[in-house]
């Protein structure tokens, strides 16, 4: 047996967690568990229930090695797994958070969309209706409803409408109720942006200078 | 095989058993062969509006438990000879029967029948699941209110998740208050909807008069209302029909004066 163990096992209040090393391959890693489990921690895991929380570190596991390691826990009758945890990928995160949604259809009364990362809803949101996510919200159609943009705290988030009729906007955690001022009578884009603490709502013209993206069209 | 068309809504008492009943007998109007089915078990009221309520012998819940076969419990409309109505019970509830047992009921009356008129109880529970259980189509009923475009837009939402077609009908609408802007307009309602315009049905006091007659509407050629409905009939028949001019006629300068942006 080599010196470094691929297997800790902690005791904490509520159970056991397993830490497993995420950088040897699986199949060792499940004859270490085997072992474990079945002789030098034998005497540990006879007895009453115990929970436990799998931590897998950076390893990604395929459907099968899942539950291979399920397997291979499950069978001593006495452990329950509470959970099978991996530490977010970094690269994966802003990946989800950059990533845009295409959704067409009507929101209805009483219906709710959220989604990772940007909505771009073709369709629209009646009043009842709720649309949310971790980024931008644009809507090709009539908002009604509720949207909330940003809804894990990014208060850089906008919502854009092609009619902006809204219930309620929510852009992080500042909730906002059109005033009647809001309700320009000509029918074009505009979306709502947090400035100050304070929703705003402006031309879809003027995003550009909101998010002070450069101008990089080229043209002749 | 006929076909099944539910009439429901959302919120109550904007007019889904009047509609029924008067739809009903639109297309027995047009010679079809017609069944009207309430579904609002504990509430009937179907029964009352068809002026039907002293034939009734047997009821759907009899069916579904089987004490009488589904032809014993037809009942044969005054009128027409080929317009019949399944009642409700009025001494149980909602949940004395399964949506299994309604659309069972329902796929037989369709082998019998051109079309089969399901009035729908208010709500969106069992009474609703019930209803739209052997639909083919959905006929959503609403009134220039927003509470009930509301409840008839949630209704709508529920029913495309069981890949239910829906169509609407505008009820009780007022001409007068809709050019002084104090109710909704048609094209407001249809827009936020988004669901295809079956028909409007102007608000009209001889619906409340025969209903308590037991006679529906669609019955008497001089009223609005009547009108209205015979057009919803035509156009689930499959006619094209322009929808109903609302405002009582104008004359000959007010078309003029509207044709040049004064009106």
């Amino acid at each position: 047996m080599t010196g470094k163990q691929r297997i800790v096992i902690k005791g904490v209040k509520d159970g056991l967690v397993f830490v497993l090393d995420d950088r040897c391959g699986m199949d060792e890693l499940l004859a270490e568990l085997n072992d474990k489990l079945e002789r030098s921690h034998h005497k540990l895991l006879t007895g009453p229930l115990v929970h436990v929380r799998v931590k897998l570190g950076s390893r990604r596991l395929t459907e099968a090695d899942r539950e291979r390691l399920v397997d291979a826990i499950r069978r001593r009758g006495n452990l329950i797994i509470q959970s099978i945890e991996a530490d977010p990928d970094p690269a994966e995160q802003t990946a989800g958070a950059g990533s845009l949604h295409v959704i067409s259809g009507v929101i209805r009364s009483g219906q709710t969309v959220e989604r990772e990362g940007h909505l771009l809803l073709l369709g629209d949101v009646n009043p009842g209706g709720t649309v949310s996510c971790t980024g931008d919200i644009y809507i090709m159609g009539a908002l009604r409803g509720t949207a909330h943009a940003g809804c894990r705290g990014n208060a850089d988030a906008v919502i854009a409408a092609a009619l902006m009729r809204p219930t309620q906007l929510r852009i992080a955690d500042i909730i906002s109720r059109p005033p009647e001022e809001w309700m320009s009578e000509d029918a074009q884009m505009e979306f709502a942006y947090l400035e100050d603490g304070r929703m705003r709502i402006d031309k879809i013209s003027r995003l550009n200078r909101f998010r002070k993206d450069p101008i990089v069209f080229k043209g002749v | 095989m006929g076909e099944a068309i539910v009439v429901t809504s959302g919120k109550g008492g904007v007019g889904k058993t009047t509609t029924s009943a008067n739809l009903g007998t639109a297309l027995a109007l047009q010679g079809k062969k017609v069944c009207m089915v309430d579904t609002d078990i504990g509430l009937r009221n179907l029964d009352v509006v068809m002026g039907l309520e002293n034939r009734i012998i047997y009821d759907i819940i009899d069916v579904a438990e089987g004490r009488c076969r589904l032809a014993q419990a037809l009942v044969k409309d005054k009128r027409f000879d080929e317009l019949y109505m399944l009642p409700a019970a009025q001494t149980k509830d909602k949940h004395d029967i399964e949506p299994d047992q309604v659309k069972r009921i329902i796929d037989d009356l369709k082998r019998d029948f051109d079309y089969v008129i399901i009035d729908c109880p208010a709500g969106i529970e069992q009474g609703f699941r019930n209803a739209v259980a052997g639909a083919d189509a959905a006929i959503i009923v609403t009134t220039p209110e927003n509470a009930a475009v509301r409840d008839a837009d949630r209704v709508i939402g529920l029913l495309e998740q069981q890949r239910i077609p829906s169509r609407l009908i505008i009820n009780r609408i007022r001409p007068n208050m809709v050019k002084s802007g104090e109710m909704l307009d048609v094209d407001e309602i249809v827009q936020v909807l988004a669901v295809d315009l079956l028909g409007i049905v102007p608000d009209d006091e001889k619906v409340i008069k025969a209903a308590n007659t037991g006679e529906p509407t669609v019955m008497d050629p001089s009223s609005r209302a009547a009108i209205a409905y015979r057009n919803i009939a035509r156009r689930v028949l499959g006619e094209k029909v322009p929808l109903m001019q609302m405002e009582d006629k104008t004359g000959m300068m007010q078309r003029l004066r509207k044709f040049f942006g004064m009106g």
